[in-house]
């Protein structure tokens, strides 16, 4: 192990290991804590959850969102659900099965002591959000409902229709607006972080800039905890929001932030299909529509004929035909791959033969259709009275994705199949952190997606949401204080300190400079060009050929928009090309650094998937001898990355190689 | 402030205020037409003109009356000043607008408005004549075993102190009365078929002012149920929108017709 | 891949800042295909405006999938556009013709001041929540999820109040702009919770004080806020949040 990354793990018996480590961590008085600034940047779940905790327990907060309101941030677009192991279901659910389930999910590459600790607090979690007036799904007795996800065989999924991450995140934004407005937490909205300031080799505080003034702002924190989200918008389609962006913890990696496993990346199977050149994003179908739905493609070669014309004995399955056990149910890498493996070979459907059909007929009849007819009493419905019994039901499961997919492509898919096809969704990889989410920067924190830690190579389904509220509700406000307790004696500083001073000059030249360039291409030309290259070479299927090229792209490209990008407007005042500008900068040198990733790990694991490294049946070829390891890069100027290993200990799980045969 | 004043000046407060002011006046209306209705008897205007006496001299009538012109007055100047604090709270207008609502729920100020100079006339036509110029007398005799009532209008030049004059004559069995004779102005006033079409108009306002303003008072008082509203809004729509105003505007054309 | 032929004629508000007075300039869009989303005509629009030399348009946008109620244009008279329960960024080119003249204005109130072009701030929403829309549960002091069973019929009715985003098409439809289905979203979810009851009278009080502190107008019961509630939102909170309101005014 690199001497540089202590991970912290606290030792004993993994099921005890957090309940008492939780019960040693080095307190802070209340009276101290009143005294200690902590400034969150991002208000998605993590952010929100931990800022409005911290507040709780007297720390005065200060919270950071570019968006207009904490409200906005991207957890809101989470639509299936949140994973926790509380068995109401009693088939057989429990902590250790979360666990497990999570680790072989993610093809044996997450740190064993930290997703143990997420299965932990998963019961916590749902426990604090009905507290807090979440409306989960209710059964008619009055009890939470669950569905099922990939890569499970139990019913652990807590969920609000297609909503569900909106609704856990206005759960955590109202108790953090309830600390605002008690004074505990200063809300900076439409504030961008870019640059963490360091004093004596710890964080001190950030340097934002005012989006609506221009201003930029210097705020001082004895700790900074970075909730900014993942980078999936590296590949410019993505199901990210348009803003989320890579900023703030490239930021800290520059500053000296070990980077996590960048290229890991998770391509969601069910999205809806690219349209045409103008698209800005993609739009996901959440995976529990997988629950109802059936995955199939033509069994003839660009069969011409509409899905609903294709007799049943000429459909395949292929997701049932190759995974029996899981079927539809198989987890995401796996679901994507295989719809891609189908569309290359020929298989494909709809104008650009690139997806495949998502279809709820069978269940719409079959398993919905023929239940609510028998709850009615209705011997020997007709179809179409299954089919209008059906969509009753499914409407309040999924309505608002069925509306969703029909306003995007102009289709019904109550009467058509959905056609769906593999897009970037969430990002595994993500700052480095210890067990406290302590980054390789002391008092410098991250959370939720924008740590590397929980999710290995591949993230279940209904497991972010689940992450990003263990660590800021559940994690955080314990292990601060690890560092904290250090810092009771550290006054505020005042931010004329020349690190403070230095840092604003040097965001303030970055921005001069990008104006001054005044060349002829817009920053989401450049955006664009980056998300081609990168989806082409470093996205599903990766091979060395490509990466090697791919490097190289980047590295021409990042030349090319610090010589000719054109931002016009200025910096005194709202311009969101400038803001743009800045992120695609950004965007650009990270990609490179997940090309390098991609390249150094000669193995296929999870959504990693090099070509040269996959079984006879194009399963992915794991090199747990050599690679069973968590690559943590350093920075060490432009273009060079210096590789730190943390090696990963099984000692709780046998590694096998994944089946959902 | 006391809870009171602050719970009424709240933006809640203030609508409740309209629309417990504006659920009086539609009751007030219901007995309005009730009474008036009286002018459809054939009697020679004998019931009607008994009723204005009725009603402008029981003491508790009257004590009602003076409230209801006052929650008249306070229900229009209250919604005025409503309406201009609404406006503030959009300063500049939209280039283009294309309304989801019905338009009797965005005009009310203007329905309102029309209301009110309807009731100045109408008060200056009616109530004023009735109380402060010397309007023709009327004597009525009736038999009291047949019912059959004597209608003799009164010399002009007659006057009294009272309102009414009552006499009873036990031997022939007649019960005689002299009162204004209100209901010959009502015949007069609706020959002039610029105020036929006046009255008509403004009932049209009414129409259109409770087609809202009803279901709206309930909707204000948080009386909103999925099984009562739609009778709320069937007696808003039917009775106080379209059965009301279609009684009053009855009125004057049958006055007018009768001519 | 989709080749979009129509052509369409913007109208949009222009304004520099808060400080300056705006108009509504006009711009011709070629190109653009039904498969389009409104604000990736806009995209179009923007680019073409950079390459012009000219400042591209500003307005509000973020998830692109209708739920983080961040978008907001007031187009051709009505908020989030033609379509019902759509915002603006899931409608489509598809809604509209080639030829069209298409009127673009920002939300429209005293409240929501306008930040630069169709970018409005929106705060006002965050300081009406802060005030009251939440349960003060801090963390760690929940009981078991199951413990208080909720009827399904009530978690479905504060289901369907929680789904508000937030975007303020309410206050943009309304003549009085007026924030009522907004509050009155949030006080029925947690008024229908078991959860929110020890706070409920508090919570109606303290949050139509602070919305009246905003500037939003009176609601005067004209439907036009659910009528374009992108999230459907039903007038029957609006009468749950005066039940509320008035109640614990008379009680508390």
């Amino acid at each position: 192990m690199s001497d540089k990354l202590i991970s912290k793990t606290p030792e004993g018996p993994l099921s005890e290991k957090w309940t008492k480590y939780r019960s040693t961590v080095p307190l802070v008085n209340p009276a101290n804590k009143r005294n200690l600034e902590i400034i969150v940047v991002g208000t998605g779940l993590a952010g929100a959850s931990a800022a409005a905790t911290l507040a709780e327990m007297g720390y005065a907060v200060k919270a950071f969102c570019f968006q207009d309101s904490p409200r906005r941030a991207h957890s809101i677009a989470a639509q299936g659900g949140i994973n926790a192991a509380k068995n109401y279901q009693n088939d057989g659910d429990s902590t250790y099965r979360l666990f497990y389930d999570t680790i072989k999910g993610g093809d044996y590459r997450a740190r064993e002591s930290n997703v143990h600790r997420l299965a932990e607090n998963s019961a916590n979690i749902i426990d604090q959000c009905v507290a807090q007036g979440v409306p989960f799904a209710r059964d008619y007795g009055g009890m939470l409902k669950n569905r099922s996800f990939g890569g499970t065989q139990v019913k652990r999924t807590f969920y609000a229709a297609g909503q569900t991450g909106q609704q856990l995140l206005l759960g955590a934004y109202s108790a953090l607006e309830r600390q605002v407005g008690l004074g505990n937490v200063k809300m900076y909205s439409r504030h961008e972080m870019l640059e963490v300031v360091m004093i004596d080799g710890k964080a001190r505080g950030i340097i934002a800039r005012n989006l609506v003034t221009g201003e930029t702002e210097r705020h001082f924190g004895h700790a900074v905890l970075l909730c900014t989200g993942g980078y999936g918008n590296v590949f410019y389609l993505s199901t990210n929001a348009m803003g989320s962006n890579v900023t703030a913890i490239w930021k800290a990696h520059r500053q000296g932030a070990f980077f996590g496993n960048p290229c890991f990346t998770q391509i969601h199977p069910t999205c809806i299909p690219v349209s045409g050149d103008h698209q800005s994003k993609l739009t996901l179908m959440s995976e529990s529509l997988r629950n109802d739905g059936r995955i199939w493609v033509p069994k003839k070669k660009d069969d011409p004929r509409a899905a609903n014309d294709i007799p049943e004995d000429e459909r395949d399955y292929y997701l049932e035909r190759r995974y029996p056990a899981f079927g539809n149910l198989v987890p995401r890498d796996i679901a994507s791959r295989a719809a891609k493996e189908r569309c290359d070979a020929g298989y494909g459907v709809g104008a650009t033969k690139q997806a495949v059909y998502l279809d709820f007929r069978s269940n719409l009849i079959n398993k919905y259709g023929r239940a609510e007819a028998s709850k009615l009493g209705i011997e020997n419905p007709t179809i179409e009275q299954l089919v209008a019994l059906g969509k009753e039901v499914v409407k309040e499961e999924y309505g608002n994705l069925f509306d969703m997919y029909k306003q995007i492509t102009g289709e019904d898919p109550y009467e058509v199949p959905m056609r769906i096809y593999p897009a970037v969704h969430y990002t595994m990889g993500g700052l480095w952190v210890d067990y406290n989410l302590m980054t390789t920067i002391p008092g410098l924190y991250a959370l939720g997606e924008a740590n590397f830690s929980d999710h290995g190579a591949n993230r279940l389904g209904a497991s972010a949401l689940m992450q990003g509220l263990s660590d800021g509700y559940f994690v955080i406000p314990y292990t601060i204080g690890a560092y904290l307790s250090g810092e009771i004696k550290t006054k505020s500083i005042p931010t004329d300190h020349p690190a403070f001073v230095e840092a604003e000059k040097s965001v303030k030249d970055r921005i001069n400079k990008l104006l001054s360039i005044k060349g002829t291409q817009s920053p989401e030309s450049f955006h664009k060009r980056l998300g081609k290259i990168m989806w082409e070479k470093c996205g599903m299927a990766r091979n060395e050929k490509g990466l090697k090229e791919a490097i190289s792209e980047i590295q021409a490209l990042k030349k090319e928009f610090w010589s000719d990008v054109r931002i016009l407007g200025d910096a005194d005042g709202f311009n969101p090309e400038l803001d743009k500008a800045g992120r695609v900068a950004d965007f650009i040198e990270l990609g490179e650094l997940m090309c390098v990733d991609a390249l150094s790990r000669n193995e296929s694991c999870g959504g990693h998937f090099r070509e040269e490294y996959q079984e006879d049946g194009g399963e992915a070829k794991r090199d747990d001898e050599n690679f069973m390891f968590v690559s943590a890069w350093e920075f060490k100027g432009e273009s060079q990355w210096e590789l730190n290993k943390e090696p990963l200990v099984y000692e709780n799980i046998k590694i096998a190689q994944r089946n959902y045969k | 402030m006391s809870w009171l004043t602050k719970t009424l000046t709240s933006s809640i407060g203030k609508k409740v205020l309209m629309s417990l002011t504006g659920l009086f006046l539609c009751t007030f209306l219901l007995v309005h037409l009730i009474g008036n209705l009286q002018l459809f008897k054939h009697d020679g205007g004998y019931a009607f003109n008994k009723y204005a006496v009725f009603m402008t001299t029981f003491p508790l009538i009257k004590v009602v009356s003076y409230v209801n012109y006052a929650l008249i007055l306070f229900h229009a100047f209250w919604g005025l000043y409503l309406e201009f604090q609404n406006r503030k709270a959009r300063p500049v207008r939209y280039a283009v607008v294309k309304n989801s609502s019905t338009f009797s729920s965005r005009n009310m100020a203007i329905l309102g408005t029309i209301l009110l100079v309807y009731i100045v006339v109408h008060m200056g036509d009616f109530w004023y004549k009735f109380h402060n110029e010397p309007l023709p007398y009327v004597q009525y005799t009736e038999n009291v075993i047949t019912g059959e009532v004597v209608t003799q209008k009164m010399p002009e030049t007659y006057t009294q102190e009272v309102k009414m004059v009552e006499m009873t004559n036990e031997a022939a069995g007649t019960h005689t009365i002299v009162v204004k004779d209100l209901y010959e102005q009502v015949g007069i006033s609706f020959q002039n078929p610029l105020l036929v079409i006046f009255y008509i108009l403004g009932m049209v306002a009414v129409g259109y002012h409770l087609y809202h303003g009803f279901q709206s008072a309930f909707q204000t008082l948080g009386w909103n149920h999925p099984k009562y509203t739609p009778l709320v809004k069937f007696l808003g729509t039917w009775i106080f929108a379209i059965a009301i105003p279609l009684g009053f505007a009855a009125m004057p054309i049958y006055f007018f017709l009768q001519h | 891949m989709s080749h979009g032929n129509m052509t369409i004629n913007l109208k949009v508000w222009r304004q520099k800042n808060s400080r300056t007075a705006g108009n509504l300039e006009t711009y011709e869009v070629k190109g653009v295909s039904e498969d389009m989303s409104f604000l990736e005509m806009f995209d179009v629009l923007n680019e073409q405006l950079v390459s012009e030399g000219k400042e591209p348009i500003a307005f509000d946008h973020d998830c692109r999938e209708g739920i983080c109620g961040m978008c907001s244009m007031y187009i051709n008279g009505r908020p989030h556009g033609p379509l019902q329960g759509v915002t603006t960024c899931q409608l489509h080119m598809r809604s509209f013709k080639d030829g069209d003249t298409i009127v673009v204005e920002p939300w429209r109130a005293t409240a929501f001041p306008v930040i630069k072009d169709l970018v409005v701030d929106r705060s006002a929403f965050d300081r009406i929540i802060a005030s009251g829309g939440f349960v003060s549960v801090n963390t760690g002091n929940a009981q078991d999820g199951n413990s208080i069973p909720v009827p399904k019929n009530e978690a479905d009715k504060a289901f369907s109040a929680a789904a508000c985003i937030g975007c303020g098409a309410c206050v943009a439809a309304c003549k009085n702009a007026s924030a009522m289905l907004f509050v009155s979203a949030k006080v029925s979810q947690l008024a229908l919770l078991p959860q929110g009851q020890a706070e409920r009278q508090d919570r109606a009080l303290n949050m139509v004080a602070q919305m009246d502190t905003e500037g939003f107008g009176s609601c005067t019961n004209t439907g036009a806020c659910a009528a374009e509630c992108p999230k459907e939102i039903s007038l029957e909170n609006i009468a749950r949040l005066n039940r509320e309101y008035l109640g614990a005014s008379l009680t508390k």
